[in-house]
């Protein structure tokens, strides 16, 4: 299962004064099982970009392949196309609207043409994927606090099973643990179901734990595709992007300059605490 | 698709349209509403069109733009067409089966086609070049002499405006929620009219969900600014005419005059 966008380009308000270009020349592969973060200051074309895996969007130029499939081929099934690429959108009040969360993770397999168990069972194990309370299974979903809100909206889309699945800004608006418990879910979902997961964000700390690749977008293009030790090493350059490395990269370089011999590659806080620990220990 | 309907949009650029007071500019579109109503013939229709055809050139803003909001309401238009075309008595020229074509029907179709593309092409070109703030200051303004008779003007005005700013905010949210609920393969193009119907469900509850909270945290945003009507209040930018508004009302009038004569002249 692998998404390949080939020289895409995007523009909005095409033919308008407004014109302005979204997506410029971006080329990527995604292969199975990885686990990407997406990262990008406001406004750089990230959230475009992922409606494009999801034919959401289409091109202004250039293709975007699913399994060597051009999807905007008018013979191309796009149903079929976001259930296996699983979109969750920043605010899921923009998705919520049953009388219950039950009833709302059984939107999306019902729209599939699931018969009523299937559907049923499918939003059952979604649920419980998420680690969602069987209390409040039958609440109305206005009800639940922030990160259960988004907890029904991802289960909602892990109900169609989707093989890929891109979560745009999953902790934005949550307290550090929520933030923390809707990582660590997203991480499972990775090593446990083996989706291939998409983390858009804007915060480096957000991701640094948990991805194996970064892709950073400014303005429209892909500025670094790479292991996050490799993107890290151009802090200057992620600076002057308005986006930063994580902060404990930034201690260990503080670390190197005032004279310990520590590896400065170190991206994520426990491989900084084993360095620190072995520098000390010498 | 949404982003389609320009009708009660602003379109930022530079003209001598939008540097006009906004009070000229709804009197300006009164009149001209007024106008095509007057004229009656085909030479009125004319300078109706040169009248209209100017004001876009002078406001700067892409034809193509405006005419893409026609889009939305050509259903409208047609509905009208066909029933004016169709059910109109008269002599009729063309005739299959029980449906005729009379020629009184014909006349009125056209006329009322041409009229309702001037009034909605009018109206939209006053508030592409007008914003909504500057659109309800000079209402509000306009208004002011029916306040001797206890008309609450300055709240009917800040509720169009608040109503206005919030049309592009809603448009913007449905076409969000239209996607996310399009991720979950959501369907809102195909199906009978009732399936379609009943499959807008889960676009409308969180829209309207969304406006609710919208309108409450405006409430409370107001009156944490200690907001209580329009009493004494002052403004910012108070609206004063100059040279180039007078310029723009004698070109109204002479606007009116011609449309007037034009109308009466019999051919």
């Amino acid at each position: 299962m692998s998404i390949i966008l080939d020289h895409v380009n995007y523009i909005y308000d095409e033919d308008t004064a407004m014109a302005h270009a979204a997506l410029t020349d971006v080329n990527i592969k995604i292969e199975d099982g990885e686990f990407i973060g997406l990262i990008g200051h406001t406004g750089s074309g990230k959230s475009t970009l992922i409606q494009h895996m999801n034919g959401l969007v289409k091109p202004s130029s250039g293709t975007v392949y699913f399994n060597g499939k051009d999807i905007s081929d008018p013979e191309f099934d796009r149903k079929a196309l976001r259930a296996k690429v699983g979109l969750v959108f920043q605010y899921p009040e923009h998705q919520l609207f049953e009388t219950d969360c039950f009833k709302d993770v059984c939107f999306g397999p019902k729209n599939l043409g699931l018969s009523q168990k299937e559907t049923e069972l499918r939003a059952y194990e979604a649920l419980k994927q998420v680690g969602f309370d069987d209390e409040y299974f039958y609440q109305s979903p206005f009800d639940l606090s922030g990160g259960q809100k988004r907890r029904v909206a991802i289960a909602g889309v892990l109900a169609m099973k989707p093989e890929i699945l891109i979560l745009d800004e999953p902790t934005a608006g949550l307290d550090p643990k929520g933030r923390e418990e809707i990582l660590n879910l997203i991480k499972k979902l990775h090593d446990e179901v083996g989706i291939t997961i998409i983390l858009v964000s804007h915060s480096m700390d957000d991701v640094a734990d948990y991805v194996d690749r970064i892709i950073v977008m400014n303005k429209g293009k892909v500025a670094f595709d790479d292991v996050p030790k490799e993107v890290f090493r151009h802090r200057q350059e992620l600076e002057s992007i308005g986006l930063a490395a994580p902060q404990v990269t930034y201690v260990m370089q503080e670390l190197k300059a005032s004279g310990f011999d520590v590896d400065i590659d170190v991206t994520t806080l426990d491989e900084a605490k084993n360095e620190i620990l072995r520098v000390f220990s010498k | 698709m949404l982003r389609d309907i320009t009708l009660g949009q602003y379109y930022r650029t530079e003209s001598v349209i939008h540097k006009l007071d906004p009070r000229v500019k709804i009197v300006g579109t009164f009149v001209f509403l007024v106008a095509i109503f007057i004229v009656n013939n085909v030479l009125g229709y004319v300078v109706a069109g040169l009248f209209l055809a100017m004001n876009i050139k002078l406001s700067n803003v892409p034809v193509k733009f405006i005419f893409r909001g026609m889009k939305s309401i050509f259903f409208l238009l047609m509905i009208s067409v066909v029933f004016n075309l169709f059910l109109t008595p008269g002599e009729p020229i063309f005739t299959v089966w029980k449906i005729k074509i009379t020629d009184e029907g014909l006349k009125i179709a056209i006329k009322m086609a041409i009229r309702l593309v001037f009034l909605i092409t009018g109206s939209s070109l006053m508030t592409l070049t007008t914003t909504p703030n500057n659109l309800t200051d000079g209402l509000e303004s306009l208004l002011n002499p029916l306040k001797l008779v206890h008309v609450p003007v300055h709240e009917i005005s800040m509720m169009m405006s608040i109503a206005l700013r919030f049309i592009p905010i809603l448009l913007e949210e449905t076409d969000k929620i239209m996607k996310a609920q399009m991720a979950r393969c959501a369907d809102f193009e195909s199906g009978s009219l009732i399936n379609r119907a009943k499959n807008m469900v889960p676009l409308l509850v969180p829209l309207f969900i969304s406006a609710f909270r919208r309108a409450m945290d405006l409430a409370m945003a107001m009156e944490a600014r200690c907001y209580r009507g329009g009493e004494g209040r002052t403004k910012m930018k108070p609206l004063v005419y100059c040279s180039r508004d007078r310029v723009a009302y004698a070109v109204l009038v002479l606007f009116l005059i011609i449309c007037i004569v034009v109308g009466r002249l019999k051919f």
